[in-house]
């Protein structure tokens, strides 16, 4: 099902949580909500679930105006952060229920529902635990429930509220792979909010960044991390150095930094330079405070003279043993240069 | 380890926690289980018997009617009345939510005294409406609906104030879920809010008519203590007292007393028998 928001807003009493935000979702995609705390991309979420409505735009599902449908006609998968399983129903229970609750013809035969269960057990891998209840799981058993229960309506957008939020990092990994998989094996189109950019880029196939309400940017996680659209993308997606500085006549520069800026305007302008932009030997002489290493990767932080922090990152060959104590030149390969 | 005794860390020293307990317990028993006692033996003085005969005189038997009548109303209307006001104040946002939960718990800071006064001055013979009442020739005041009146105002909070916290608890993430997988409003509270909280209603009713059944003050004052009519078993206790008929009164208040007690038994029966998922939480 293809999604389109156009210009949607929304208010609570006066704090407006979403502005004018418009984004088309193409069918079978699986596409991040990427923002913090604040930024409207779960209210945007629930608005496009039925949950809550807009006070002005529209959301079409394909030709379909929705925007004041009720959650019920839109068949949603809605996925909610702290699961939300209803904790007086087994598993099994919990799954069936969006068919249980059908009326008259709709609804499937018990044998049906039962089928249905069995099926999403087995795609969530869950399939010996039917008769458990809810408080009986582990976090990362109970967000599989939600996602079969979300599942179970066929539904024509599937989308998850922070789905990893309250998981530890292992069990955050491998459901991230999981979801990847249900995703590609259901194709429904699929919608996922989250402050962890590193989540939206490994999973997602376009990433929409918020931030006060808005939408910032909206490309593929190549495009927002290596072509941010403005100062704020660059520096929430990925790492980077954020250093203050001033264009004039095409260059941006800042205490030993220089980076040609040939198309931005005179001024104080904001230069992100991500750790694996420098290269050894160039002209910004730096003082090695420490040096770590991460795998095949040693990250080098230092200070230059005139005071700036900078963190570059190099493979073990390039960094060739530099520790804190020895001095080493840097020279910036590429940068992201906004104006201020 | 060591040999030193295993104490939690929270834990106070051993003889201090001794003194607390025995501080409770004599607490407890000078203030609750003697005069409970007390209530029980004074009716058992001059033998079962005259007790039982007590309890069976027609007015004291009309007496235990109009209790058992009265609560039979009240505990069903604050029933439902304190499930709509806990799921409106708990799950819902809307302007003047703040007054709701003041009014809900007036009941609780207004002397039982007052309440009864208040309806005397609506519906007496002098009040508000008392001309009109007895134009139409109905009767509220020193009648059963007065006395349903203010046992219901009396017994107002109990369901309410029991359910309100445990719903906020809870939150409306399940209610949502259940909207989104398209459960009509009706079916969602069946099917997900209503099993949520049965114990804590059933808590809460309980209590609801183990005060609905004692309640003395607002009761006194729209009853008018007819015999045999509008006497509930505690202004009837109050007359036998009066009257010195001891052995009378403590009979009835005995019976009062094994009706708050099934209560309680069963109240703890209740607790002891509810299932992990609530206890554990989720």
């Amino acid at each position: 099902m293809t999604i389109s928001i156009r210009s949607v807003a929304k208010t609570f009493g006066r704090f407006p949580a979403l502005n004018h935000v418009s984004l088309e979702i193409a069918d079978g995609e699986l596409l991040a909500l990427l923002g913090p705390s604040g930024s409207g991309k779960t209210t945007l979420l629930r608005a496009i679930a039925g949950l809550e409505f807009p006070n002005e735009g529209q959301i079409f599902f394909g030709d379909q105006d929705m925007t004041y449908a009720s959650a019920a006609a839109r068949r949603v998968g809605f996925v909610f952060q702290q699961y939300a399983l209803f904790r007086h129903m087994s598993v099994a229970k919990n799954i069936a229920f969006g068919l249980d609750v059908r009326k008259g013809r709709a609804k499937p035969s018990k044998a049906e529902i039962a089928a249905k269960v069995d099926e999403l057990l087995g795609l969530v891998e869950l399939s010996d635990l039917g008769k458990r209840y809810p408080n009986q799981l582990s976090g990362g058993q109970r967000q599989r429930v939600a996602l079969a229960r979300a599942l179970a309506v066929d539904p024509s957008v599937l989308l998850l509220d922070e789905p990893f939020g309250a998981l530890d990092a292992t069990v955050r990994k491998s459901l991230r792979k999981e979801v990847r998989r249900i995703h590609d094996a259901t194709g429904v189109t699929t919608i996922f909010v989250t402050h962890d950019q590193e989540e939206a880029l490994e999973l997602a196939d376009r990433v929409a960044i918020l931030k006060d309400g808005k939408i910032q940017q909206v490309g593929t996680p190549r495009q927002v991390h290596d072509e941010p659209a403005d100062a704020f993308v660059a520096g929430f997606v990925g790492e980077a150095n954020r250093i203050e500085g001033t264009v004039a006549a095409g260059r941006f520069s800042a205490g030993e930094v220089t980076i040609a800026a040939p198309d931005r305007p005179d001024g104080p302008a904001i230069a992100f330079v991500r750790p694996h932009q420098f290269v050894k030997g160039g002209a910004i002489p730096l003082a090695v405070r420490r040096a770590t290493h991460q795998g095949p990767l040693v990250r080098i932080e230092g200070e230059t003279a005139s005071g700036l922090w900078l963190e570059a990152a190099f493979s073990r060959d390039q960094a060739n043993g530099a520790g804190p104590g020895d001095a080493i030149n840097l020279g910036i390969e590429r940068a992201h240069i906004f104006s201020a | 380890m060591s040999d030193h005794p295993h104490r939690l860390a929270h834990e106070d020293a051993p003889w201090l926690k001794a003194v607390v307990l025995t501080v409770v317990a004599a607490f407890l028993v000078l203030v609750l289980l003697l005069p409970m006692a007390v209530v029980f033996v004074e009716a058992l003085r001059k033998g079962l018997d005259p007790a039982l005969e007590a309890i069976r005189t027609p007015d004291a038997q009309a007496a235990i009617k109009l209790t058992l009548i009265t609560a039979a109303i009240t505990v069903p209307f604050n029933a439902v009345f304190g499930v709509c006001a806990a799921w409106a104040v708990a799950k819902h946002r809307f302007p003047g939510k703040a007054l709701l939960i003041t009014l809900i718990d007036l009941p609780f800071s207004v002397s039982p005294v007052v309440a009864g006064l208040i309806y005397v001055l609506i519906f007496g013979a002098q009040g508000w409406f008392g001309e009109w009442l007895l134009d139409h020739d109905i009767k509220i005041i020193f009648a059963l609906p007065g006395i349903v009146l203010a046992t219901i105002f009396v017994t107002f909070p109990f369901v309410a104030r029991e359910l309100i916290p445990l719903m906020q608890e809870q939150g409306v993430d399940e209610e949502e879920a259940a909207v989104s997988m398209g459960a009509s409003g009706l079916r969602t509270f069946w099917s997900v809010t209503a099993p949520n909280i049965r114990w804590g209603l059933l808590y809460g009713v309980l209590l609801c008519n183990a005060r609905a059944m004692g309640e003395f003050g607002a009761v006194s004052v729209v009853s008018g203590h007819i015999r045999g009519l509008t006497n509930t078993m505690p202004l009837h206790i109050e007359i036998l007292y009066n009257e010195y008929d001891f052995v009378g009164a403590f009979s009835v208040a005995a019976l009062l007393c094994l009706l708050a007690v099934v209560t309680l038994v069963l109240k703890t029966l209740l607790e002891i028998a509810q299932p992990p998922s609530r206890r554990v939480g989720h």
